[in-house]
């Protein structure tokens, strides 16, 4: 580390074009990143002896890929590049650092959080049987290990990623049985003015969905999963078209209802959040250019808030612009200008994405006492209400402390959105009222033996 | 039946583990999961409940994919690669 003592956390597509303005501008950052190898879980790359082609991992976006990675692997000479480290604690000025079971600490001046984000999920009966995954997790089970999730799959949820995951499915040579989309038709007509803002991206997705309709799949909208059946492992699917419900066969699941940002080192360190009605969520908050309310800590990518793989390029760029200038750095201020305006224009156009895959608002009320919210403490939707009424509790860490649900060891990851969406239910606020999970560190498990507090 | 059916990248070289006693084979590359998973159907036993599990999330976030050894010691299924000669237990603990 030398001059501004820069540390980057991440090295997906934020985090590279973060390292690369940074070497640009004459520093030598450190780049922790909890993958071994570089490119976020987008453009995640397999282990080194596998051989197939970037362009049948990444398809349309090959090119994207090859210049994230070609990026950094332009720098990694130039920085102090940490693969396989987990940032399991921040305070100022200090990370706590977790790599081959060993804790050491790190110490930065300036900081930029390119966390990224993990799938949001909202879950169904029988979501904890072996084969019911995370779209992502298909997705990564492909991309990273030639595996499918199962031989027969069903694709649940809403968001572009489920028509992708299904497409390459189908791609690969996996029989997709269905592709089950909560949105309906007119969700997506109505957003069409404000997709196409972003003219190639709007005709990727509907290439994917025409590409699964000619070769047969069947693609349902305005349905949903009702319950996975099988006992040691999913052999069907109860599900709800419309107001009907079906059954089909089927031996795994993919599901989840787009993404949720990685906010818990933003949040240790003291960053001020709000909730950000578009997300639905509690988001750590930035200025245009990626400025945290803490001085030293910038924030990029989709772990500020869900903007896609490409804005987070020009986030991560940005926010290293910022801190460069905030360091009294000159930097090229018409660079910094169109990247701000490129990511006013996702903006308008993410604002279409929620319209055409709208959060289904009334899942709460409609999922049985019974359904597991937490799959680390197996805690029920049930419990979660009997201690809404019996306590009259209307905050989430509240909840949390007399119910265990986002304690266990995912630290509320997966379950964090549908319990809060559970509480607000029960309770009768609305979601922005009952608050966010605080962040703990360690923010991942790490072991007694890494000497760590 | 396996869970987990492999597509593609079929052409790796073999590693040697123990799976429940049992001898099996992954490829060079493979993660944990996808050595178990491509063999059986689960990577341990829900400890409250005793439900098999199988992990959900494939990149280190949801910590459902844990799976341990003869020795005790526990591994995060899908964030650790196969080694030649792991002995790993999908059972609840005794």
């Amino acid at each position: 580390m030398s001059g501004l003592q820069v540390v980057v956390i991440g090295a997906g597509p934020a985090g590279v074009r973060a390292a690369e303005a940074l070497v640009a501008h004459g520093q030598r950052p450190v780049v922790v990143d909890e993958a071994p190898r570089w490119g976020g879980q987008i453009y995640r790359q397999p282990p080194p002896n596998f051989k197939r082609a970037k362009r049948l991992l990444y398809g349309f976006e090959t090119g994207r890929a090859e210049g994230v990675h070609g990026a950094m692997a332009g720098i990694v000479e130039r920085i102090d590049y940490r693969p396989d480290t987990l940032v399991w604690n921040a305070r100022e000025g200090e990370l706590d650092l977790l790599h081959r079971g060993r804790s050491t600490t790190l110490p930065y001046r300036r900081l930029i959080i390119a966390s990224g984000a993990t799938d949001r999920v909202l879950p169904f009966p029988g979501w904890t049987l072996p084969g019911v995954y995370s779209l992502g997790a298909a997705q990564v089970a492909l991309k990273a290990q030639g595996c499918a999730i199962g031989s027969r799959v069903v694709f649940a949820g809403t968001g572009p990623l489920l028509y992708l995951v299904a497409y390459q499915y189908a791609k690969a040579g996996a029989t997709v049985a269905a592709v089950l989309d909560s949105a309906r038709l007119g969700d997506k007509l109505a957003a069409l003015p404000a997709l196409l803002r972003q003219p190639a991206v709007l005709a990727k997705g509907l290439y994917y969905r025409a590409w699964l309709q000619a070769h047969g799949v069947a693609v349902h909208e305005g349905a949903a999963p009702l319950q996975a059946l099988g006992s040691q492992r999913v052999e069907g699917l109860r599900w709800r078209d419309g107001p009907r419900e079906q059954q089909l066969a089927c031996d795994a699941i993919g599901f989840g209802h787009a993404l949720r940002s990685e906010t818990q080192l933003a949040d240790l360190l003291g960053c001020s959040h709000a909730f950000e009605p578009l997300q639905r969520a509690h988001l750590p908050q930035r200025d245009a250019a990626g400025r945290s309310s803490v001085a030293s800590v910038y924030l990029a990518g989709d772990g500020a808030g869900i903007m896609g793989a490409d804005a987070a390029e020009w986030a991560g760029e940005r926010a290293a612009l910022a801190l460069l200038e905030d360091a009294g750095v000159t930097v090229d201020g018409t660079r910094a200008h169109v990247l701000e305006q490129r990511l006013a224009r996702v903006a308008t156009f993410r604002r279409g994405l929620e319209r055409a895959f709208p959060f289904p608002v009334d899942w709460a009320a409609n999922v049985p006492d019974d359904l597991l919210i937490c799959r680390c403490e197996e805690i029920s939707a049930g419990e979660l209400r009997a201690a809404v009424r019996d306590t009259g509790a209307t905050e989430l860490n509240r909840l949390k402390a007399l119910t265990r649900v986002g304690m266990g060891r995912c630290q509320g990851r997966t379950c964090g959105v549908a319990a809060a969406e559970i509480l607000a239910h029960a309770s009768g606020l609305p979601i922005d009222a009952v608050g966010r999970l605080r962040g703990q560190a360690p923010v991942k498990p790490i072991p007694f033996s890494a000497g760590a507090a | 039946m396996p869970l987990l059916h492999r597509l593609t990248e079929t052409e790796r070289e073999p590693i040697a583990f123990v799976l429940d006693g049992r001898p099996a084979h992954a490829l060079a590359g493979d993660t944990v999961l996808t050595a178990v998973l491509t063999q059986g159907e689960r990577l341990r036993q829900s400890e409250f409940s005793a439900e098999p599990r199988a992990g959900f999330c494939l990149m280190g976030a949801c910590q459902d994919c844990w799976v341990r050894n003869e020795s005790g010691a526990r591994f995060r299924a899908c964030s650790t690669f196969v080694e030649g000669g792991m002995r790993l237990l999908t059972g609840a603990l005794a």
